[in-house]
């Protein structure tokens, strides 16, 4: 997909691009909040990259503008203000998603692809199949391969993230957010465990994995 | 004033506000009870008045009645009669070219007309003896034939009682003014001094004695309760100040050897002709590394952060019943592993100001401590109950403990004890508890809990969630 990047700093933009290249993206760079600001309205992008502080056009600015001329390109603030009211106003401004520098690369890419997954067009989805797995959302039951898994409501969510996200990574802060609602780097193994009792649940008893680990990064379900 | 210290320039006590108010409470009071006295004596004086006139009037009635019905004859007598008896009356009786007939003037008055169409004038009296000049109001009556009747009343005790009267409230004016302004200097000097040793200690702490405090009067007082709030200010301060101390302090220690390790393997690792798998290791023992660093630096920033107070605008009403059964359950995993035992026993409804995130954090690295240092087959019990207005928050497991000795000592920056050395994390955990617990104005226990460590939260004020919040949350 088509990504912009709008970061004044030029080798994180740089290994950014590279980074972002290898793992399938096309990229563009703006260097400054006015530079981004034109990119963004006109290039038709799948996603926008925005720090939040940027020469010319700071970027909350930037983004309050682009909602305010209507154009909905999913947005992904980087910013090295984390305070908990910082990523508050970043979203209120119309961002979608807030990374605090520093951050990992795979986090970066795991998020941007799930933005563009939240953002696919769509109807209101009532089932979800990956491989063999299915899950009816509305009478909320899971089968694979037939057979009926019992799930907790927890699990439950968490593999519906999974399930929506299919065959991108999502890593552990990701699921902390959005299965459990909290913002916070979980220290140890604990997601960890439940990706394991998860899997037991899935993935135990067939020839086929689908839920792998992925080094360094987080958890990825695909067929 | 110690030498060197730049001095504040000296207050003039004419300069103060208490002075200043003073000043002005004493204008409007001293005005005040001008009017009132001076409305009382505009109103005695006026009636007393009155009553004299009034009685002039009815007796020239009467004598006049008198003339018509007994004559001149009998007016004469009359006149005479109540000169005698009279002493305040005063009666003249003429006949014509001034003949004197009755009454007790010796002259006919010279007079001019005053206030009311009646006369005044000086008249001589003799008092004990001595003659004296005293004023009188009357009135004067043609009879007829060149006969001439005068009557009026001495008015000097009045007149005197009046003086007595202006002079009294010149003076409670006066003095009014006076005490006023003594009380003013007083008082104003008395608080100039306070605020002097307010201000010499602000400036002593400003020139970096962090550690001086205002002294309280113990009278507690509103000077003594602004005392009190910088003294906590300057508390508060202090430990900001000492935090970022510590902060960079950390960074500079406990942050330069993994860089450092990071560096040298990379260094290492360029120097030999290594193959490609050992390149790829050792760059994958760099992101770890590297990731670890990430984790201590967020955690830092996230201890600097609460401590420094940053945060407390995004307080809402938070559930705190539901943060420590999702907490429960994140972990019941993790400790099942460890063939642990999670109980949690949460009082539903608790909810207390603050900040889900940053509290569901340090409820977090509790938990995770006991998972972590609770051997297998041990128990962690997580209670959540009210007391009193406030809630206890208690996380208390069957693990090694902490001596009694190393409790305050955990509670610091990278203080991981020998025990733990080995096993992972960044020697953080407590002091973000702690920081988390100051933020939200909760008191952070750590007790045995034989055995084991018992981590007591006590937040002051929990109240259960309005309706409106049970609807929402």
């Amino acid at each position: 997909m088509r990504i912009l990047i709008i970061e004044d700093d030029s080798a994180t933009a740089g290994f950014m691009a590279k980074g972002l290249g290898e793992s399938g993206h096309v990229t563009d760079h703006a260097a400054d909040g006015e530079d981004g600001f034109e990119m963004a309205r006109h290039g038709n992008y799948d996603v926008c990259v925005v720090d939040r502080m940027l020469p010319k056009l700071d970027g909350l600015t930037l983004v309050q503008r682009l909602r305010a001329e209507g154009i909905e390109t999913p947005i992904l603030f980087l910013s090295a203000l984390g305070e908990v009211d910082d990523r508050i106003k970043g979203l209120k401004a119309g961002g979608d998603d807030y990374l605090v520098k520093p951050y990992a690369f795979a986090e970066l890419l795991a998020r941007i692809e799930a933005l563009v997954r939240r953002r696919d067009p769509g109807v209101v989805e009532t089932h979800l199949k990956v491989g063999d797995l299915e899950m009816n959302l509305l009478a909320r039951t899971v089968h694979r391969a037939g057979n009926e898994i019992a799930m907790q409501p927890r699990e439950f969510r968490l593999l519906e993230y999974l399930m929506r996200h299919e065959g991108h990574t999502v890593t552990r802060t990701m699921l902390l957010e959005h299965v459990w609602d909290y913002h916070f780097d979980p220290q140890t193994n604990v997601i960890d465990v439940h990706i394991s009792r998860l899997r037991g649940k899935i993935d135990k008893g067939f020839d086929l994995p689908l839920l792998h680990t992925v080094r360094g990064a987080g958890y990825c379900l695909r067929a | 004033m110690a030498p060197g210290i730049a001095s504040v320039p000296k207050l003039s006590i004419i300069r103060t506000t208490t002075f200043r108010l003073v000043l002005i409470y004493l204008a409007l009071f001293a005005l005040s009870a001008f009017l009132l006295l001076g409305f009382i004596y505009w109103s005695t004086a006026g009636i007393s008045t009155g009553q004299t006139d009034d009685t002039i009037n009815a007796e020239i009635t009467g004598l006049s009645e008198q003339y018509r019905e007994n004559g001149l004859g009998g007016l004469a007598k009359i006149v005479s009669e109540r000169a005698r008896n009279q002493r305040q009356s005063l009666y003249l009786l003429i006949g014509p070219g001034g003949r004197l007939v009755a009454g007790n003037l010796t002259r006919w008055p010279e007079a001019a007309t005053g206030a009311g169409g009646l006369l005044e004038f000086t008249y001589q009296r003799t008092v004990s003896g001595i003659d004296t000049s005293h004023r009188a109001r009357a009135r004067h009556l043609q009879l007829g034939h060149g006969f001439q009747l005068l009557v009026g009343r001495d008015i000097q005790e009045r007149l005197k009682l009046e003086k007595v009267m202006r002079t009294s409230l010149a003076w409670a004016v006066a003095l009014t003014l006076g005490l006023g302004l003594l009380g003013g200097v007083l008082l104003s000097r008395n608080l100039l001094r306070r605020v002097e040793v307010i201000n010499r200690t602000s400036r002593q702490i400003m020139d970096g004695a962090l550690d001086r405090r205002l002294p309280l009067s113990g009278s507690g007082d509103e000077l003594d309760r602004l005392a009190e709030n910088l003294n906590e200010m300057l508390d508060q301060i202090e430990r900001l100040v000492t935090g970022m101390r510590q902060v960079t302090d950390n960074i500079a220690h406990d942050l330069r050897s993994p860089l450092n390790r990071l560096r040298g393997r990379l260094e290492v690792t360029l120097m030999g002709t290594g193959s490609e798998a050992e390149y790829r290791a050792a760059m994958e023992e760099t992101i770890t590394e590297s990731e670890t660093l990430l984790e201590t630096f967020n955690a830092l920033l996230n201890i600097a952060q609460a401590e420094a107070g940053l945060g407390e605008d995004s307080f809402t009403g938070l559930d705190l019943s539901a943060l420590v059964a999702d907490m429960a359950e994140l972990y019941a995993p993790a400790a099942e592993d460890k063939s642990q035992i999670l109980s949690g026993d949460v009082e539903a409804g608790i909810q207390i100001c603050g900040d889900r995130h940053l509290a569901g954090q340090a409820l977090a690295n509790l938990v995770d401590n006991a998972v972590k240092y609770t051997p297998d087959g041990g128990s962690i019990a997580l209670v959540l109950r009210r007391a009193g207005a406030g809630a206890e928050l208690i996380v208390a497991d069957s693990g090694p403990g902490i001596a009694e000795a190393d409790r305050m000592r955990v509670l610091d920056r990278f203080q991981r004890l020998e025990a733990s050395r080995n096993s992972p994390g960044t020697g953080l955990g407590l002091s973000l508890v702690r920081a988390v617990a100051r933020l939200h104005c909760a008191e952070l226990i750590l007790e045995d809990n034989l055995p084991g460590l018992r981590v007591l939260l006590r937040f002051p004020d929990a109240g259960p969630l309005t309706e409106k919040e049970q609807a929402v949350g």
